[in-house]
């Protein structure tokens, strides 16, 4: 098998409900050594597993920490369990099955840096997963992992949840920050940065649930041991969210550097009913959409030619072939309508315009100057949006138009054809 | 310093100047949209984006640093592409029925439009109608021109600290408004104008009167007389093309003569007699152990703010009309018997640098006998230029008119009134001669000028130091009101003006006034106090006649009668 288990190690084999269970399987034995090994050891193994974001972003984390660490007075933790991209669901099971793991990370992190105050910002779908992150924290509590002191140092660092109300871009982190603020979930302007001014104004490291929970993994073997895992381009192991047209769906954890192909076919089993993949979408709604001839590239952080990032969170949405392209697009279209903040002229205006375009494609109505202002309004949304929202969600089309050109001149020729348009 | 180069030409600024700043600088223009000097950079409308070599995506320029050795194009065809595609985007949200729009021709969207040379829309138009909110006599809210820019919001919020508008609702439905999408008169709105002065496109705009006032011009059986305020005279010369907004007052006069105004008179003439009643007041409440500290009452959009939210503070207030209102209180009464008129057959109009104002002159109390109102109708400085333009006056054909009498001579401290630190610096011209009974050497009190938020000052009066201040801006005023309100305030007298930079800054101003154009009207407004014969309230002939003919003396039962309101909490 291609699974390389270490975050979900645990999964099944202890009852999340139970910190008792965590601390038999060596569980908060991490924290005790990152507080023995001192803030700069912790930061200095961290810059050596070459870690990145597991939110989507994969930006570095060791910069975002160290610059986090540079910072002085209070300063806070925020765990980004908003989990709001379609077809992702990798933080809900690390909540649900494994909490104290992603406590362990946080504190890691505030031990590393300074920080004394944190938050959990969870949308308010997993409800569940609420539950059980409440009574983590409070036994985390009992034991003396939160609160003053932490094991009998001078370390003192405490969590609250704060639930979402919904919003797909309160996954955004400014948004998310405005958000806790108790404001609408609406981005700010950068630079400053969260790790500069986040929220209530001051500095804030935010990272993903999947992030925080590989920090005790690195502080057992080592940041040069965890860089060994992977390919060239990422290190460590990714959470994959498999869903759609595949026999075995669910979550996944593999190295970096696995195929698509290998987790479709080994993991997933492959597609039902003998039916061919017509497309994947990589990431989530917002994520590029590849032909099957490119299911052999690698999981991993190696920018894809025509966009900045590839597997995302590591949604993997398997589409077979009795699926049309104008569709799964158009469904992505108007949950980003549905979804924009309303902040950037782009996105709040782009989005409403690109679901009547490819309404065109649907509906056997579009004419080659449909596709041509999809095209130029489509770049234009990525390029100038405000926040990762209008900067990611023309994916599906601007990937598509390069994939599948042939789906685009089919669709506009036989619109032409069924006399609904001059072309 | 940072060295970087921006289309191919080498630029050299300071560390932390946004892309934009340095353009600027090297005379490289990027157009914007949302971005207001003074106002927050909120990056909403994408319009500054530039090309940096090695960076992902276009990159705004209102809001990126310059980095050392970075490469910036300006005008790619990448750029304008976007620029000219999040135009259309607006534009197909937006009414573009632009002749029928009070900003068609001086419309910030009209003028990018053109700029970037768009001539057809890609995008169908998505506008669905809003109800127009012109429920109050100040504003008019369209929000079927709003761009969602964001500088109402912020000069709202942030410069006045109201908070009476901020964005609602999400993506395509997100517009600005209210609170619970209200109108404006539901709300604590002081009808303060900045948001209309500072609006791109005409979706908050003052009410119109001028229809209103071409009717009454053309009705024989009305004497219609008018008064300019002194800050209109500064900032006029913008609306008609000229680079300083200082225009000399006998033409503005041989102009309104032109559209066809009666009698012209000048608002100075009643802020000299404003700093005689209020003068005397102040002096009463110090020497009588009246409240303290007393609080200016001039500024309509600051009385909003008290009575709608520090009923606390009304008996700080000056019991003294505004000069607007004693203008309108003394041409119905005095002028009206001295000209055997009746006080119906007299319209008074006034000139303003507010919106405020409109509101002001519809109030109850300022009425001759509770129906005829004292000031019958308030235009804009703005509306004023639009009259000029309607009758297609060349003001380089004009002749200079002196005001009309009997308010004709004024003085220099009257002309004050228009910049922040104004009635103050008129006030103790006066108090200080009329106390201590020895003439100033020197007129000018430079600490309670310029744009600082808040000044203040000591002057001794009869032996006593008195502590003053000066606000503009009603975030800065509330600084003050709270201290006063907590038993804190270390002053005797302090001067409230609601708009930046004082009437001169106001929400009735020509479009475009930013910080800067504001120190220029300012400058001209001691310009004007500088060349005036008399510069001291009290020695005005016409006030001291008008005393002695009318009035008796300053604070007497007739001048209250004439010259004095009351306030009403009117906080629910």
């Amino acid at each position: 098998m291609i699974e390389y288990k270490e975050l979900t190690k645990k999964f099944g084999k202890i009852d999340p409900l139970s910190i008792n269970d965590y601390l038999q399987q060596d569980g908060y034995k991490m924290i005790r050594k990152a507080i023995k090994m001192g803030p700069k050891k912790i930061l200095n193994e961290i810059s050596l597993s070459r870690i990145t974001g597991r939110g989507g972003a994969g930006f570095p984390v060791s910069i975002k920490m160290k610059s986090f660490a540079n910072e002085t007075g209070v300063k806070y933790i925020i765990c980004n369990a908003d989990e709001g991209e379609p077809g992702n669901f990798k933080d809900r099971y690390l909540m649900e099955n494994d909490p104290h793991q992603i406590i362990e990370g946080m504190l890691i992190s505030a031990f590393s840096t300074g920080a004394s105050r944190g938050f959990i910002y969870i949308r308010s779908e997993y409800q569940n997963a609420i539950n059980i992150m409440k009574h983590t924290i409070k036994e985390a509590r009992k034991y003396l992992f939160l609160g003053e002191n932490i094991l009998k140092t001078s370390f003192s660092f405490d969590i609250e949840i704060r639930r979402g109300a919904g919003a797909y871009v309160c996954g955004e982190e400014f948004a998310l920050i405005e958000s806790i603020e108790g404001k609408p979930g609406r981005t700010r302007v950068k630079p400053p940065f969260p790790s500069q001014k986040g929220v209530f104004g001051l500095p804030t490291l935010i990272n993903n649930v999947e992030t925080f929970s590989n920090l005790p993994f690195i502080m057992r073997i080592g940041g040069r041991e965890y860089n060994n895992i992977g390919s060239d381009f990422a290190s460590g192991t990714k959470l994959i969210s498999l869903s759609g047209n595949v026999k075995n769906k669910g979550l996944y954890e593999v190295s970096y550097g696995e195929t698509i192909k290998d987790v479709i076919y080994i993991l997933g089993g492959g597609i039902p009913n003998n039916r061919q993949i017509k497309m994947v979408q990589l990431g989530g709604a917002c994520g590029v959409v590849i032909p099957q001839s490119l299911l052999d590239i690698q999981i991993d952080n190696e920018r894809f030619h025509i966009f900045d990032s590839k597997i995302g969170a590591g949604a993997l949405i398997v589409i077979d072939d009795r699926h049309d392209i104008f569709d799964i697009i158009l469904r992505n279209m108007e949950f980003f309508e549905h979804e924009s903040c309303g902040k950037c002229t782009p996105c709040r205006e782009g989005h409403g315009q690109m679901v009547n375009l490819v309404k065109k494609f649907v509906n056997f109505q579009a004419t080659k100057k449909d596709y041509l202002s999809l095209k130029s309004l489509a770049n234009v949304i990525h390029e100038t949006s405000l926040c990762g929202l209008g900067q990611t969600s023309p994916s599906s089309i601007i990937s598509t138009m390069e994939f599948f050109p042939e789906d685009y001149e089919k669709r506009i020729e036989e619109s032409v054809r069924r006399g609904q348009t001059n072309g | 310093m940072v060295n970087l180069r921006i289309n191919n030409i080498d630029v050299s600024v300071e560390k932390n100047t946004t892309i934009l700043e340095a353009a600027k600088k090297y005379n490289i223009t990027i157009p914007t949209l949302c971005h207001y000097p003074d106002l927050h950079i909120n990056s909403d409308c994408r319009i500054c984006v530039v090309e940096i070599d090695g960076y992902y995506g276009l990159k705004t320029s209102c809001s990126t640093p310059v980095k050392e050795g970075m490469k910036i194009k300006t005008n790619s065809p990448k750029v304008l592409n976007a620029r000219k595609t999040i135009t259309e985007l607006i534009l197909a949200n937006h009414d573009t029925d632009c002749p029928s729009c009070i900003r068609n021709m001086k419309c910030e969207l009209q003028s990018l439009s053109r700029n970037l040379g768009i001539d057809t829309n890609r995008f169908e138009n998505v506008l669905q109608r809003k109800e127009i909110d012109d429920n109050n006599p100040s504003l008019v809210r369209n929000p079927n021109r709003c761009i969602k820019c964001g500088r109402c919001v912020d000069v709202c919020k942030e410069t006045q600290g109201m908070h009476v508008l901020d964005s609602m609702g999400r993506g395509h439905d997100m517009e600005i408004t209210p609170a619970f999408g209200k109108y404006l008169n539901d709300e604590i709105c002081t009808y303060c104008g900045q948001c209309a002065n500072v609006c791109p496109v005409g979706a908050i705009i003052e009410k119109d009167n001028t229809d209103t006032v071409w009717e009454k011009l053309h009705d024989p059986n009305l004497f219609v007389m008018v008064q300019i305020a002194p800050a209109v005279r500064v900032s006029i010369g913008e609306e008609i093309g000229q680079q300083n907004g200082l225009i000399e007052s006998g033409k503005l006069v041989s102009a309104m003569k032109h559209l066809g105004f009666n009698h012209v008179h000048d608002t100075l003439f009643t802020a000299d007699l404003t700093i005689m009643e209020e003068g005397t007041e102040l002096v009463n409440r110090i020497t009588n152990g009246g409240v303290l500290p007393m609080l200016t009452s001039c500024c309509p959009g600051w009385i909003n703010l008290a009575e709608q939210e520090y009923p606390e503070i009304l008996p700080h207030i000056s019991s003294c009309k505004s000069p607007q209102q004693m203008f309108g209180a003394l041409a119905k009464s005095y002028y009206a018997e001295k000209e055997k008129l009746d006080p119906k057959d007299i319209y008074v109009v006034s000139v303003m640098p507010c919106t405020a104002k409109k509101y002001e002159a519809s109030r109850e109390e300022l009425s001759v006998d509770g129906t005829n109102p004292e000031v019958d109708i308030v235009l804009t400085t703005r509306e004023l230029a639009k009259m000029f333009r309607q009758m297609g006056i060349d003001f380089n054909q004009l002749d200079s008119v002196e005001f009309d009498n009997p308010f004709g001579i004024t003085t220099g401290a009257a002309a004050l009134f228009g910049a922040t630190g104004g009635v103050m610096e008129a006030a103790l011209r006066t108090v200080y001669e009329i106390v201590n009974e020895e003439s100033l050497d020197d007129v000018d009190f430079h600490a309670v000028r310029g744009m600082q938020g808040i000044k203040e000052a000591e002057v001794v009066l009869g032996g006593q130091t008195v502590k003053v201040a000066v606000s503009h801006s009603l975030a800065n005023a509330r600084i003050l009101v709270e201290q006063v309100v907590a038993g804190t305030s270390p002053y005797q007298f302090i001067e409230v003006m609601a708009c930046p930079g004082g009437c001169i800054g106001g929400g009735g101003q020509p479009y475009g006034t930013t910080n800067e154009v504001r120190q220029q009207r300012i400058a001209s407004i001691y310009e004007v106090d500088g060349k005036m014969v008399y510069r001291k309230s009290h020695d005005n002939p016409s006030i001291k006649a008008l005393y002695k003919e009318y009035l008796t003396e300053p604070n007497s039962k007739k001048a209250h009668h004439l010259l004095h309101t009351h306030y009403n909490s009117r906080n629910s």
